[in-house]
């Protein structure tokens, strides 16, 4: 368990839902341009921001997330 | 009445003839595209990006070549060339021949094993020499058709009668030396010529040692080391000794704009080439210094400027404007640069390398073609085209794009596609198409109620993915996932040969769910859903793990970090497409009709076009006048624009499909592709009228910049190019006088902070006026002050012309600007001192100007902002329209059934405005011609059992694509509306929505995965 934490501590795990339109589109350009974030950023892509249900954060952090990210 | 057929030839299957072929199609036309090379894709695979995205070349363009090859109007023919075309426009006979391939293309798996072990090594064409092929090989990896031919010219038993080793080893029996050339007649309405240009061979050039200097390259033999699928796997090394290289000088138009070898004229890509070659390969060494030696930088394109600019600030790339004179050799490989500045002082300067930045010129096979299909070349070799028929040749009923008739970058080569398939239309019977399935469609197999066999792929991208991430890890990973039955690794998922594999697997192992672990969804989804309903799938039964614009290509240098995040995508992957479920699309009907934005020049000629394939047109004009910008102008180098304006007005108004709205406004724009409805309001009238049509084309134009610089305002002797123009026409200057001195200076509002984009007119235009004045009043002394003289094109030839009569070029630097005072601060008419420092001099001159032109900037309209939130389509960050794709979708909207033509895009003359107008029509056309489209399957769907009604939803969608049926007290959501947000699923609290493709289930599958993964890293 000390070790999930600090692992955690290291690189956080952060979903990320991204809207298709927008920051979805955003995340590819910053890969085109070759900007670089943390690893630990996982998108997921939703068809618009507005579909995020709470249901998904909480979902998120009960199935292990460490933050999460709404773009949209 | 002219002759009408229902098909056409396109010559020359690069991009150009790709996208020519691809909206011919679209509208129900049969095509044949004839390509001599064994492949289609043309220049575009030898380019590893393009700028000024650094998008990677092959994987734009792969979904082109994939597309033409699969749609069913479109027959290829590789290997072929067209031998004759007779009879007249609307029933042309063309003869095709094509060249025997000795390989049994329908046998042939692509194995490679025949090249593997064949004796005969020559150079391989297509990695200009940096590679050695077989005699029997394939033209490059991602090749379509993707089957190997035998070179019949290197081949030994073609021309000694031993060897056929290839036929032994071939598992496949597919070898066929009884292969013969074929011919085939056939009968097209017209023909498209878009064969292209080559690049100039600068052997002739013994000063710069090309051939005998091994750390000598071209540019396009450098394009080559960059790529990641190229002969050095991506690394820049010197081919001398295969050291990495850390300093790198470009020389710039090394084949152009030099009259000694008739190539008077700009090759007008090649400055962005080198720039964009510059920034890769800084990318791939990071201590290298890459220096351009240049004449001027014709940065002139949509964009391009900020990418020079980022390329010095960002990037570090060095400018050097000079000439270079020579090249010579150290002992240890190094080249020594002799270079002369415009004052005549010599430097010289050792690099590693040396790249040559080669220009364009015509076909080596151009005058031949032009024989025998009875159509002029120009001055220079090329296509002739003129003016104001850029799209036309010599020959009636054959049209030409592409780079064939003029130097062109991509973008500009696409929109010449469109637009020359809208020339065609008048000699084709267009019907509009009913939704048919396609041809030979394979039937869709009933998956419902089967387990989940998921078949995983990763791509390797070349390197792009591959040289960071561990995709064998990634696809043994994936292997061991619930419901897995097969995983593996592709090269390139999207090349022809990769996509059967997919189609492979998923017969051979039953297959029926796919997850491509790849780039990014938005450019490649379609395709791959294409692929797997060709294999008998529901096209919906398939999700992507977007593992490199959001992995690999951020993670760039954390390798290991980058593998994990890649398996984890991939899982999350897995398990949404554990739960997906296949989907319908269902039909959107289409109305015929347009409605064109802007009576300027571009709109007129898109409502013309679309007019005269047979769709009604709404013309709506701000003003009260029809000519936009085009009113203002009086001179051309070849022919009259008044005249231009007034046959095009003609034209508009003789046209019966067209309605004319003039000084009206658009009050509002509702709906969606195929039935858009507008609200437009008359000045002076209160009655709105409501008109309904399936497109929109915005050509809304620009303005002329205002300056705030240089005293504008303060005397009638400081004016702009449009005020001289209007003198020049009247023949009337300030005071009465024929000038004497006159100044111009360019760039004024253009390439500055906040508005960093080239007006690209303003260098051609200020020679254009100079050359009118120079001819109106001989004696004049005319000085243009410049930053970069961007007469780009054949416009290069009216440069020089203009030297030649003794115009003087000055050059500035934004930080050392003319400096402009009045000789008299009360005479309104006063005249003005320009000081300016003169490098070639070294010092500052003054002169005292009886005018001085600005050459002012093209400005965005301000009222773009309100139209693009109308429309919901984008503005970038200079205010100008912004298109789909910067390369590939240079007129479309990324908004479905809009499109964009003229100033409202971006700075361009008459000619380009008239072309990419008719590009736009065409683009339309597209669909307007067909009498519906398929909506797309991701929408809303309501569980009536647990909907009590409340009506939340209804109130909550932007789109109005949900209402409440009374009578049976349930939601309902119309398909046609729905753009598939989810806004409402969200909202319902009785959990009675759900978002096909998104489901709840769907989604909470994936952050499951989330757990598993979380417990595997430990």
């Amino acid at each position: 368990m000390e070790n999930k934490d600090m692992k955690s501590a290291e690189s956080p795990k952060i979903v990320s839902f991204l809207c298709k339109w927008c920051s979805y589109t955003g995340a590819d350009l910053a890969g085109i341009n070759r900007m670089s974030y943390p690893t630990s950023i996982l998108p997921i892509k939703v068809m618009c921001s507005s579909r995020i249900d709470p249901v998904f954060l909480i979902k998120s952090y009960l199935r292990g997330a460490d933050g999460i990210l709404v773009g949209g | 009445m002219s002759l009408k057929s229902r098909s056409v030839m396109v010559v020359g299957a690069g991009i150009a003839g790709i996208q020519a072929a691809l909206d011919l199609a679209e509208m129900g036309i049969k095509v044949h595209l004839v390509e001599e090379s064994p492949s289609i894709g043309g220049r575009m695979p030898q380019l590893d990006k393009t700028f000024p995205t650094n998008d990677c070349s092959m994987c734009i363009l792969a979904p082109k070549m994939s597309e033409s090859v699969r749609h069913p109007n479109i027959k290829i023919y590789t290997t072929s060339i067209v031998d004759s075309v007779s009879g007249v426009p609307g029933n042309f006979k063309a003869v095709i021949t094509e060249k025997a391939k000795y390989v049994n293309q329908e046998k042939c798996v692509s194995c490679g094993l025949c090249e593997e072990k064949c004796p005969v090594k020559i150079d391989d064409e297509f990695d200009m020499k940096l590679r050695k092929r077989g005699a029997i090989s394939r033209y490059f990896l991602q090749s379509i058709p993707s089957e190997y031919t035998i070179d019949r010219r290197s081949c030994l038993y073609l021309n000694k009668g031993v060897c056929r080793i290839c036929e032994k080893v071939c598992p496949a029996g597919a070898i066929d030396f009884d292969d013969k050339d074929k011919q085939y007649e056939i009968n097209v309405g017209a023909v498209i010529l878009s064969s292209g240009i080559d690049t100039f061979n600068p052997i002739h050039f013994g000063n710069f040692g090309y051939k005998r200097y091994p750390n000598v390259v071209t540019s396009l033999e450098f394009e080559r080391m960059l790529s990641a699928s190229g002969p050095l796997g991506g690394h820049v090394i010197r081919p001398g000794d295969h050291k990495e290289p850390k300093s790198l000088a470009f020389i710039q138009c090394v084949g152009s704009r030099d009259e000694n070898i008739n190539h008077n004229y700009c090759s007008s890509a090649c400055c962005m080439f080198a720039i964009k070659e510059a920034i890769i390969a800084k990318e791939h060494i990071k201590d290298l210094q890459p220096s351009i030696f240049y004449m001027d930088i014709r940065a002139f394109g949509k964009d391009f400027d900020k990418y020079y600019e980022k390329s010095k600030s960002k990037y570090g790339v060095e400018y050097i404007k000079s000439k270079v004179s020579d090249i010579s050799q150290d002992d240890e490989g190094n080249l020594i640069l002799k270079y002369v500045f415009e004052n005549g002082e010599i430097q010289y300067k050792k690099f590693d390398m040396v790249v040559l930045s080669i220009g364009l010129q015509p076909r080596n096979n151009i005058t031949e073609l032009a024989e025998k299909l009875n159509f002029n070349l120009n001055e220079f070799g090329f296509c002739r085209s003129d003016a104001n028929t850029p799209l036309n040749t010599t020959s009636e009923g054959i049209y030409v794009c592409g780079a064939m008739n003029a130097p062109k970058d991509i973008p500009e080569s696409v929109t010449t596609s469109s637009g020359a398939v809208a020339e065609t239309l008048k000699f084709l019977r267009l019907e509009r198409q009913d939704l048919t399935d396609k041809k030979g469609a394979v039937p869709e197999m009933d998956v419902s109620g089967d387990r989940p066999r998921i078949g995983a792929f990763v791509c390797h991208c070349g390197i792009n993915i591959a040289g960071v991430v561990d995709v064998k890890a990634v696809a043994e990973h994936a292997g061991t996932q619930p419901n897995v039955e097969f995983s593996g690794n592709l090269i390139y998922a999207c090349s022809q040969d990769c996509m059967n594999t997919i189609k492979e697997k998923i017969k051979e192992h039953n297959l029926n769910r796919i997850v491509v672990a790849a780039c990014t969804p938005r450019t490649h989804e379609p395709l791959f859903r294409e692929t797997i309903s060709e294999a008998g799938l529901n096209p919906y039964l398939f999700e992507m793990a977007n593992i490199r614009d959001q992995c690999s290509w951020a993670h760039m240098n954390e390798p290991e970090l980058a593998t994990a995040k890649s398996k984890d995508l991939i899982s999350m992957g897995i398990a949404k497409a554990r739960e997906l479920k296949p989907l319908k699309r269902l039909p959107i009907p289409i109305d015929p009709r347009a409605m064109v934005i802007g009576g300027g020049l571009a709109g007129m000629t898109a409502a013309i076009s679309l007019a005269e394939a047979g769709h009604e047109v709404y013309l709506v004009e701000k003003e009260n006048e029809l000519g936009g910008n085009l009113r203002n102008i009086f001179f051309n180098f070849e022919d009259d624009p008044q005249e231009l304006l007034a046959d095009t007005i003609d034209k508009l108004r003789k046209n019966r499909l067209i309605h004319i709205h003039m000084s009206t406004e658009i009050q509002k724009i509702d709906g969606y592709v195929g039935n858009f409805k507008s609200t437009l309001l008359k000045k002076g009238s209160d009655q709105p009228v409501i008109v309904e049509h399936g497109a929109v084309i915005i050509a809304t134009g620009a303005d002329e910049h205002e300056s705030k610089e240089y005293l504008y305002g303060e005397s009638s002797r400081i004016i702009s190019q449009v005020e001289l123009e209007r003198m020049m026409k009247d023949k009337k200057f300030p005071g009465g006088r024929k000038p004497q001195n006159v100044v111009m200076i360019q760039c004024v509002g253009s390439r500055e902070e906040g508005k960093m984009y080239c007006s690209r007119i303003c260098c051609t235009k200020a020679v254009k006026n100079a050359g009118v004045l120079k001819k109106m009043l001989p004696n004049a002394n005319i000085y243009i002050v410049y930053r970069d003289v961007r007469t780009y094109g054949f416009r290069e030839k009216y440069y020089s012309e203009l030297r030649g009569k003794g115009a003087m070029f000055v050059h500035y630097t934004p930080d050392n600007k003319p400096e402009v005072a009045l000789v008299n601060d009360m005479d309104p008419d006063t005249q003005v001192n320009v000081t300016v420092f003169d490098p070639i001099v070294n010092r500052n001159i003054e002169i005292k100007a009886d005018l001085l032109v600005l050459s002012t900037a093209v400005d965005a309209k301000k009222e773009n902002l309100d139209l693009a939130k109308m429309l919901k389509v984008s503005l970038n960050t200079d205010g100008m329209f912004l298109e789909a794709h910067a390369k590939l979708r240079p007129v479309d909207f990324a908004t479905d059934g809009v499109f964009l033509a003229g100033l409202a895009h971006g700075p361009k003359d008459c000619s380009e405005s008239i072309t990419q107008a008719k590009a736009a029509a065409s683009r339309a056309m597209t669909f307007l011609n067909k009498k519906a489209v398929l909506a797309e399957g991701t929408i809303c769907e309501v569980n009536e059992s647990r909907c009590t009604a409340c009506g939340y939803c209804e109130q909550i969608c932007a789109y109005n694509a949900i209402e409440i049926n009374k009578e049976k007290e349930v939601a309902k959501v119309n398909d046609a509306l729905c753009k598939g947000c989810g806004a409402c699923v969200a909202s319902c609290r009785c959990g009675a929505l759900d978002l096909r493709g998104f489901t709840n289930e769907q989604m909470f599958s994936a952050f499951e995965s989330l757990d598993i993964i979380n417990v595997m890293n430990e």
